[in-house]
């Protein structure tokens, strides 16, 4: 895991709130997040962080609260001013999205390839044997065999369909991934491949990261930064390793005693 | 085309069917259609006395478009005689009592489905499309309202995860009908599910030409001399059918064919798909190879018999 | 001598929500520095708060209190109050950590394992690749065991890897936590080396030492405790 003191954030985010009518979803989220890092939303169902994400990913427009994103050309955009085009744009390049069920981040019904090769060719790339190369080479990166270029994702294991997710959404080498419980509803000794796989990626690509999870051992393997959320406020937010060791508000330190040794 | 209002015919229906204002409508839309090249109008398309999937859109894009002095040419995988054509035919000879012919050269107006004649179109002439799905990005993305967005924002990647796939499990694109095309540089269009031997003919065509898709509630159009490019892969770019043998009747190459079982035994034949083309090269004197077999001049006998009934 | 850390008036108090928001106060008053090439031992008894104070130092614990600075080039940096990524470069760059506990990352060679802190200091590959070689080499770690990820080593062999990973980088500033607990007298010996060769390259250290015999071999200095520890209020 490596930060740089980049001086200008990738992401800001200012007085962020998500009413549902009269209930909140999220409220007056403050912070920013730099290039490269990696920052874990924590919280029980509930608390937010989903709403929070979806916000920030801008499939889910805010009550009310600015988010700014910094453009490939250096420019800082708020993103709920972009042109559905340019939001589409950079939903496919410059971010990923990786959901908790891989069947909403893959299309199931065509070949991995094919999976991985979208993003490409939805950018104008029109060289079959290139496109295919870029796909095969991806599909080794998070450890899926090249024979199973052609086979769709239907007859893939859970494990293998989520890195198949994670491909899809690296292709295009972005530089921000939100992520939503990836490796929720997998199997501990595949959620620990995955973690790993995970982390390798991010620390080579130098992704900056989102990810919303309820598992703090995940957040503790990921993450540079946390946010803990509760009744969609965040009540405590820094370090990863000195918020999980050293917890502060009532709810985190409750959170930290609920797990087994992480 | 003139546009007429009274049917003496006929009297029990309007002039083709349609009431003028359910064709001011369609007329309206069609108008829509040719200023945006390849963009689906969206339709109030009405009930006809026929099943889905026999044209309810083409019918009524002729409808609206038919005047009294038109010539109308009914096809329907290239031939003139099969029972879709027939019945279409039959319907506006019914209803409008205009003139029909089986002359690709004599028709002002040409409703076709799943073929382009062979004989080039004229600027004087259109050519109605029968559209099952106008949607070329449906068998995809089975959302509409996520579709519309990606032709407004010419977000087409999506068809080309098509094409990979068909190089993927075939070796080359597989997809021979329904070929997805590009109009204009802007739109992505299904040209019906026409073989993409006649793709080529629809890019910079002299007749205007118009889709109606009556299930989908669905018109566009291509206006005269507009450019329609295939979609493809650089490594792999498009590329129409060809046929090793020529029209057996006719002795035409490079003409689509349709493959005609003649017996028991296996015996085939490959002929023209275009009947007129057909029928007008062998009666200028042209033969094929096949032309001497008995059972394929019964074919083609029976090909101008069906011609006999309708005169 | 340059101070590389100074420690002023620092206070770690935990608060202990879940047991009725009862107060644990640690220390109070914390106050000295470490010096560049020195070595400063924490000395105490157990419960004193050394580990506190040297988690406080590393970021890993708050520090409500007092100041923590560090010294990076020409530039003095708090630690109380830093922002993460602040604490998480100088991480980087500036502070080591050696403790005796391995986390564990599965599939990752015990070469990488070693490697990676120096690379992370923009190293070349291959060159820090050496130089793990050469410490887990030094540190009696078998050279079969190099290719493969230490999840499987013995506690021992574990511990050893953690130590080459903590030794190899380059910091101005080194915690020691336990560093030789648990090992023998080969490989305290190659430890007490280590640590002889920082002090040459200026490398100020502050530790944690209950192995009596290897803190008298290393420590310039020995901090009590005791003297920070908050009487009953």
């Amino acid at each position: 895991m490596s930060v740089t003191l980049n001086d200008e954030p990738l992401l800001n985010v200012s007085g962020l709130t998500k009413y549902y009518g009269g209930r909140i979803g999220c409220q007056d989220v403050v912070f920013q997040l730099w290039p490269g890092e990696v920052l874990a939303i924590v919280g029980e169902s509930g608390s937010g962080k989903t709403t929070l994400l979806n916000c920030l990913s801008t499939r889910l427009p805010p009550s009310t609260g600015v988010i700014e994103y910094r453009m490939r050309d250096g420019s800082m955009r708020n993103l709920y001013q972009l042109s559905e085009a340019e939001r589409r744009f950079l939903m496919r390049t410059d971010w990923g999205f990786v959901h908790q069920h891989a069947a909403d981040g893959l299309r199931m019904t065509v070949s991995a390839g094919a999976n991985v090769g979208e993003r490409l060719m939805a950018v104008g790339d029109r060289h079959y044997g290139k496109i295919r190369a870029t796909a095969a080479d991806w599909l080794g990166r998070v450890e899926i065999s090249e024979d199973r270029i052609d086979d769709d994702p239907r007859s893939f294991s859970g494990g293998m369909r989520q890195r198949l997710q994670i491909a899809r959404n690296l292709v295009t080498k972005p530089r921000l991934v939100f992520m939503d419980e990836p490796t929720g509803g997998l199997d501990v000794s595949v959620q620990a491949r995955l973690l790993d796989l995970l982390r390798q990626l991010v620390a080579d690509m130098g992704l900056a990261v989102i990810i919303v999870t309820h598992d703090l051992a995940v957040a503790r393997l990921l993450s540079h930064r946390i946010m803990v959320m509760k009744d969609g406020l965040v009540i405590e937010s820094g370090l990863t390793d000195q918020v999980l060791d050293d917890p502060r508000e009532p709810y985190t330190q409750l959170l930290v005693s609920s797990i087994l040794q992480v | 085309m003139s546009v007429e209002t009274t049917s003496n015919l006929e009297q029990e229906y309007n002039f083709a069917y349609l009431d003028e204002q359910t064709k001011r409508m369609i007329r309206r839309a069609i108008l829509k259609a040719i200023a945006i090249p390849g963009y689906q109008v969206p339709f109030a398309s009405r009930e006809m006395p026929m099943p889905y999937g026999w044209g309810t859109g083409g019918v009524q894009v002729t409808a609206a478009i038919l005047g009294k002095a038109d010539c109308l040419k009914m096809i329907d995988q290239g031939s003139d005689d099969t029972t879709n054509a027939v019945s279409l035919r039959g319907f506006f000879e019914k209803t409008a009592g205009v003139a029909t012919t089986f002359k690709t050269q004599e028709a002002s107006i040409i409703q076709t489905r799943h073929r382009i004649p062979e004989t080039p179109l004229r600027e004087d002439q259109i050519i109605v499309f029968q559209v099952p799905i106008p949607e070329p990005l449906r068998f995809l993305e089975p959302r509409e309202t996520e579709t519309r967005k990606m032709h407004a924002l010419e977000d087409y990647g999506l068809m080309h995860v098509k094409l990979y796939e068909d190089i993927a499990k075939n070796g080359r694109i597989a997809t021979t009908y329904a070929y997805p095309v590009k109009v204009a540089g802007r739109y992505l269009m299904d040209p019906s599910p026409t073989p993409k031997f006649d793709n080529p003919k629809i890019d910079r065509m002299a007749a205007l030409q118009l889709y109606g898709a009556g299930r989908e509630k669905r018109i566009y159009a291509v206006p005269p001399y507009t450019g329609v490019r295939s979609l493809d892969f650089e490594d792999h770019p498009f590329e129409i059918q060809s046929f090793d043998k020529p029209c057996g009747l006719c002795g035409a190459e490079g003409v689509y064919l349709d493959e005609v079982i003649l017996d028991d035994e296996g015996g085939r034949l490959f002929v023209c798909s275009d009947t007129d083309h057909c029928e007008e090269r062998r009666a200028a004197g042209h033969t094929g190879p096949m032309a001497a077999d008995p059972a394929a001049s019964q074919l083609s006998k029976g090909s101008s018999d069906a011609e006999d009934t309708v005169q | 001598m340059t101070v590389r850390l100074y420690l002023n008036g620092v206070a770690k108090t935990f608060t202990m929500h879940l047991q009725n928001g009862i107060r644990i106060p640690v220390v109070s008053n914390v106050d000295f520095s470490v010096a560049a090439g020195e070595c400063a031992v924490l000395g105490g008894p157990s419960g004193a708060g050394k580990s506190s104070i040297l988690k406080m130092v590393y970021g890993n614990y708050r520090c409500e209190e007092g100041q923590i600075l560090v010294t990076v080039g020409d530039r003095i940096i708090n630690i109380a109050g830093a922002e993460p990524r602040r604490i998480l470069s100088l991480r980087r760059d500036t502070i080591g950590y050696v403790s005796q506990f391995l986390r564990v990352i599965p599939r990752v060679s015990a070469v990488d394992v070693v490697a990676e802190p120096l690379i992370a200091q923009g190293a070349d590959a291959a060159q820090a690749a050496g130089k793990a070689k050469d410490l887990l080499a030094r540190l009696n770690v078998p050279e079969r065991l190099w290719s493969l990820p230490p999840a499987t080593f013995s506690g021992g062999e574990q511990q050893r890897v953690n130590i080459a990973r903590g030794f190899i980088a380059d910091y101005a500033l080194l915690l020691l936590d336990e560093p030789t607990a648990s090992l023998d007298a080969a490989n305290r010996a190659v430890v007490v080396s280590l640590v002889d060769e920082k002090k040459k390259q200026g490398v100020a250290m502050l530790g944690i030492l209950h192995d009596l015999d290897v803190r008298e071999r290393i420590a310039d200095r020995i901090i009590d405790v005791t003297d920070f520890q908050v009487t009953a209020a």
